[in-house]
């Protein structure tokens, strides 16, 4: 009997009697708060959150704050004249120096400041890691209270690979003292899009 | 280093928790300042469960969830692995340690790789993957910054969530400065927090292979989910050719949707945070790149077996009971000489091997704090003292203890010999008190007895009781 058979045989017989799954906590599914919850969750934790009305503000934000002279990897097509043309999908290494990286998220939830960014929306996978400051854009009107909505929402969808980001890397393993950008990003902004 | 982790777990062995307690309590204001860290990360703890008004409900539901996964594991593990299977991930069964440190090797010396970077498991501590690795050769860097330190410094992690909580910052600088070459004197945590980044991700951008540990297993997807605050785990696998994910048996969950009970209790418990900064769900590998799981049983689905007992593979890792735990926090983890230390360590390390943890349920009050704010409801306390039943029964406890435990069930279970042991006790602790306080008793360090009364309080109520009092 391999490792398999055998595993699967012991379990067969030490299993306890079925016991079965809860109903999950219902919270309230409407929030009226919501952007400002999420936003003090979100700048509780180490992030920005900058709320505009239009793609261009979010143009002349970025323009305003981050150095320019450094590589952006933009994979918003909505923001103009800051992309560069790469080839993704080849050496993840090559995104070593990148200063700035700006993608689209799916949502935000906000009880925990959370954005939920799959993989199509990142060109490479090591892009939100491996960047020295994380830019990310959602609607306004994309933010769920709590992370059982945001299952609820995303249960069809079929992402190879997909997380939850929330605020900046980070550590306090050096005697509990706080510092951002562990290893991956140093900052994180985000933007809540507001379209009248 | 790894080979002075293994010499240091050898040693271990040798000294139960009360020695290496006794050792850890020398430095009485080291002591202080770790209890009153660790307090502080249980208050934040409780500071965020108080903002989810239904945060009990949360913790009920994952108990029930947890426990439909203990009477469905078999079924669950297989329809995992089918999913994840159709998603391109290689699935591998370990029937323990051994097995499953052969099959990681397997996989490296297949692809000629000779370093690794490996973010947080407790698993691969639990396997003592690190020795295994560097005893063939084979480079492991651990990338959380914790686990990097005390790595470097030849010693296990003490905490399964801070693994230095124990050290200081300047001992780091020192630490660092030998290892990274920081300047001396420097113990700015956010200077040596940047000389780690520089260093660490040198490793990252050269390293072929990432090891990580698992949080979550969803059976109904075959993803699994790894949550970290650093960052590192995803900086591993995201640039690594390889990706190998090593997890017990027992992190399946049924549905996706059960996530959100998880997610939103784990950080929360843990450190008091909303949510970790990086949940990610890896479901197929990016093109190009291999991906394994690794299941490991490792006397899982023996323990499963065990009513007593069982409950203790719902654990989620997350550290609760060993923040809040009296113990733990003025006897440092190393004192547990297991992987996992604290209250739910004491009672997964005896169901692995009982001659060599038989001290560690002993290193309990009982207050039964660790089971008041366990994530998954798991009953430690009650099995902390379940555990000492089953340990004195198979003759894993010393002959005092065994001896005095008999001695004192015979004063108690007899009127006037518990009267006698009383009247005899004061006695001797009025008149000859260094026949009790002395070196010998245990009971006596850090410890004096109150002075003794006159009376018993039997003697004293007879005395003073007014007629047609009853």
């Amino acid at each position: 009997m391999n490792s398999r058979e055998s595993i699967l045989e012991r379990l067969a017989r030490n299993s306890p009697p079925d016991s079965s799954l809860p109903v999950l906590p219902v919270t309230k599914t409407e929030l009226p708060n919501a952007v400002e919850k999420f936003t003090a969750v979100l700048e509780g934790i180490g992030g920005s959150v900058v709320q505009v009305t239009n793609w261009n503000e979010i143009n002349v934000y970025l323009n305003k704050y981050f150095a320019t002279q450094g590589r952006w990897i933009n994979r918003v097509p909505e923001l103009t004249n800051m992309d560069e043309s790469v080839e993704f999908g080849v050496d993840p290494h090559q995104y070593e120096n990148v200063l700035v990286t700006i993608l689209k998220g799916d949502f935000g939830v906000a009880e925990n400041g959370a954005v939920w960014i799959t993989d199509d929306k990142m060109g490479d996978r090591a892009l939100p890691f491996i960047c020295e400051h994380l830019v990310v854009i959602i609607h306004s009107k994309d933010i769920y209270p709590t992370l059982h909505e945001a299952y609820d929402h995303t249960d069809q969808s079929d992402y190879n690979f997909g997380t939850f980001i929330a605020g900046p890397s980070k550590t306090a393993d050096i005697e509990q003292s706080l510092v951002l950008g562990a290893h991956g990003p140093k900052s994180m902004t985000l933007f809540l899009l507001k379209e009248s | 280093m790894t080979t002075a982790t293994g010499n240091k777990s050898h040693a271990a062995t040798t000294s139960d928790h009360a020695d290496l307690a006794g050792k850890f309590n020398k430095d009485e204001p080291r002591v202080d300042w770790h209890d009153q860290t660790l307090w502080f990360i249980r208050k934040k703890r409780d500071k965020a469960a108080w903002q989810i008004p239904e945060w009990e409900e949360l913790r009920e539901a994952a108990s029930q969830i947890k426990n439909n996964v203990l009477s469905n594991l078999r079924s669950y593990l297989l329809e995992f692995e089918r999913n994840a299977q159709q998603n391109g991930i290689t699935v591998h069964w370990a029937a323990d340690a051994e097995e499953h440190n052969r099959i990681v090797y397997d996989i490296l010396e297949k692809a000629g790789i000779d370093k690794v970077v490996k973010s947080k498991s407790m698993l691969t501590e639990e396997c003592h993957l690190n020795e295994y690795l560097a005893a063939k050769g084979v480079e492991v860097i651990d990338t959380d910054l914790g686990e990097r330190i005390v790595q470097l410094a030849g010693e296990p992690p003490s905490h399964i969530v801070l693994p230095c909580i124990h050290w200081k910052k300047e001992e780091i600088g020192q630490l660092f400065s030998e290892h990274l070459g920081t300047p001396e004197g420097n113990s700015d945590p956010q200077f040596l927090t940047a000389a780690a980044r520089i260093h660490l991700r040198q490793h990252f951008m050269s390293s072929r292979l990432a090891i990580t540990g698992v949080n979550f297993a969803v059976a109904e997807t075959g993803e699994f989910v790894v949550c970290t605050n650093e960052g590192n785990a995803d900086l591993g696998v995201q640039l690594a050719d390889i990706h190998i994910a090593c997890m017990g048996i027992e992190k399946i969950i049924p549905k996706r949707k059960h996530l959100g009970v998880f997610l939103r209790l784990l950080a929360r418990s843990a450190t008091g945070q909303p949510i970790t900064t990086y949940s990610s769900h890896f479901r197929r590998p990016r093109k190009g790149q291999t991906m394994h799981i690794v299941l490991v049983d490792n006397g899982r689905s023996e323990r499963l077996g065990s009513a007593d007992f069982r409950n203790a593979l719902k654990c989620i890792r997350c550290g609760a009971c060993m923040n809040t735990c009296p113990v733990y926090r003025r006897s440092g983890g190393h004192s547990y000489h297991y992987a996992i230390a604290g209250p739910i360590g004491a009672i997964l390390a005896p169901g692995l091997d009982m001659k060599k943890h038989a001290d560690l349920p002993f290193a309990s009050t009982l207050c039964g704090s660790c089971s008041h704010v366990c994530p998954v409801k798991i009953d430690i306390h009650d099995q902390l003292y379940r555990w000492r039943q089953v340990l004195t029964q198979n003759g894993h406890v010393g002959f005092l203890k065994t001896t005095s435990m008999k001695g004192m069930s015979a004063v108690l279970s007899s009127h006037n010999l518990y009267q006698f042991a009383g009247s005899a006790g004061r006695w001797l602790l009025k008149h000859l008190p260094f026949l009790i306080n002395n070196r010998f008793n245990a009971w006596y360090k850090q410890r004096e007895m109150p002075r003794s009364p006159g009376k018993s309080f039997g003697e004293w109520y007879r005395a003073n009781r007014k007629h047609g009092d009853e």
